[in-house]
């Protein structure tokens, strides 16, 4: 494996599947009385967060507090950023303290990159402005896999603001990968105009997906983002690319309904189907510390290069 | 460099025991637990993955068939205890599988292939601690190399094989590899 993660596409598939498998393994780990193992003793996790982000962060948190790491949490409110350093030099400071991980989340695409040339340790993408975000999903694909098992030929609608979406493209990046088939679900405008590139299908018809969809993966309506006039109306956008109960209902039987959080209830996804036993909304996140075990275990555990 | 390779040891080294002599060592090891805990009441086998976890079935197996208890059998994987995690890259994990009734209280019998310097005993005793209270923990063990760099012994021993630290063992089961052996082979020439 690499010795960073930036970019959920940096993954093979061999890599993707190891991480998934470590994560099942230290999943019982969650189950017992005592959550915590040695085997990152000594080594240092920055949490270096420049954007607000508190369900990130505590997951990152509690992931390498339960491998025993130290955990240093840098935000840039009421920081040296706000005084104007660079980042760079930030960098820099927290190479001199000793840090073996950092875990960034920036405003700017592409921030993790840059950070991985600066710093000795290994660099986690916690999702850098509207560009990636991988361990949301590996999460995901977590997640998609306990549920379903085995992903190769799953079909996959992620339904939303791909735009602005980190979450869609690692997602689309790493699905594809392990072998699913995705469909991006979007109005026109909110769709990026380089979206040809990507190895997904697009639609604009929610209502023509679902049926066929095994997994539907409703992405948060970022009203903060909004400001551009992307749909006439949130209520327009709720009826035409809304989960509601009618659409719920044809979803195959078996198929599962998945958030990154957090959610509009009533925007994007009805609030009796974030709470029905097919949505996975309450796993992503015990899901998530697991996931971010595993990755950090993979990356720190072993001998630093 | 001269080729040291006798005639006996073919190119997967000399076999040291063969599918009777595991099933005799096993059957032996079964009746041994049995007498030393007085019929395995409060038995726990847990194998240390992968091959020891195989023999823990094994053994359970084998101690229903003498004595009808059905002893609870699990796995319990070290790697995320090693002392030595930082000299190679990462490792896959191994399955831990601790039987529903727990181990609080109970005689766990740890079971692992080959008994060499003692740390991946030492660290199974680290996992343990964070699984439970166990009254007592025994070892139980099919091939014992010797070598130890531990304060640790086997309770039961499947057969002593002084080796060299320059030898490898190999242990073959018909579960993962499609064979019962114990091989011992050549190191390099030091």
């Amino acid at each position: 494996m690499n010795r960073h993660l930036i970019s959920a596409g940096d993954l093979t598939k061999d890599d993707a599947l190891l991480i998934l498998d470590t994560a099942e393994e230290l999943a019982r780990v969650s189950e017992r009385s005592i959550k915590k193992l040695p085997t990152l003793r000594g080594r240092t996790v920055v949490n270096l967060f420049f954007e607000d982000s508190t369900r990130t962060r505590i997951s990152f948190e509690a992931a390498a507090k339960r491998l025993s790491a130290d955990v240093i949490n840098f935000s840039a409110k009421g920081s040296s950023v706000s005084k104007g350093e660079s980042l760079k030099d930030t960098a820099l400071t927290l190479e001199a303290m000793g840090a073996d991980a950092v875990v960034i989340r920036h405003s700017a695409s592409g921030a993790p990159h840059r950070l991985a040339n600066w710093v000795h340790g290994s660099v986690v993408n916690a999702g850098d402005g509207t560009h990636e975000h991988p361990t949301q999903a590996l999460l995901d694909a977590f997640s998609m896999r306990r549920r379903l098992g085995n992903l190769d030929g799953r079909k996959v609608a992620i339904v939303g603001d791909v735009l602005h979406s980190r979450v869609a493209r690692s997602n689309v990046l790493l699905l594809h990968t392990l072998g699913a088939e995705v469909t991006l679900v979007a109005p026109p405008t909110l769709v990026p105009v380089s979206i040809g590139t990507w190895p997904c299908e697009v639609s604009y018809d929610l209502d023509a997906v679902l049926p066929k969809a095994d997994v539907v993966m409703m992405l948060r309506v970022q009203k903060e983002r909004m400001n551009a006039a992307y749909f006439p109306s949130e209520r327009e956008y709720s009826r035409r690319y809304g989960l509601d109960r009618e659409r719920f209902a044809k979803m195959p039987e078996e198929a599962i309904v998945m958030h990154p959080g957090p959610m509009n209830r009533g925007m994007e996804i009805a609030a009796e189907v974030a709470d029905s036993a097919r949505s996975t909304i309450v796993e992503q996140v015990a899901n998530g510390v697991t996931i971010r075990m595993a990755v950090l275990y993979l990356l720190l555990g072993g001998e630093t290069a | 460099m001269s080729d040291s390779r006798p005639d006996s040891r073919g190119p997967d080294g000399r076999a040291v025991l063969e599918a009777p002599d595991i099933h005799r060592a096993l059957t032996r090891i079964a009746h041994e637990i049995l007498e030393r805990t007085k019929g395995a009441g409060d038995v726990v086998l847990l194998g240390i993955p992968t091959r020891g976890a195989t023999l823990a079935t094994r053994l359970g197996e084998r101690i229903e068939q003498f004595e009808g208890v059905k002893t609870p059998v699990g796995s319990i994987d070290i790697t995320m205890y090693r002392d030595d995690l930082r000299l190679k890259p990462a490792r896959p994990l191994g399955r831990t599988e601790v039987p529903p009734d727990g181990i609080d209280g109970k005689i766990v019998v740890l079971v692992d292939d080959v008994l060499y310097s003692g740390r991946t005993v030492r660290a199974a005793l680290d996992a343990l601690n964070d699984l439970g209270r166990p009254t007592a923990v025994q070892l139980a063990i099919l091939v014992d190399r010797g070598h130890r760099e531990l304060p640790i012994r086997a309770d039961y021993v499947g057969k002593n094989l002084p080796t060299a630290k320059s030898e490898k063992v190999k242990v073959y089961l018909q579960e993962t590899d499609g064979r019962d052996a114990v091989l011992l082979m050549k190191g390099e020439a030091r």
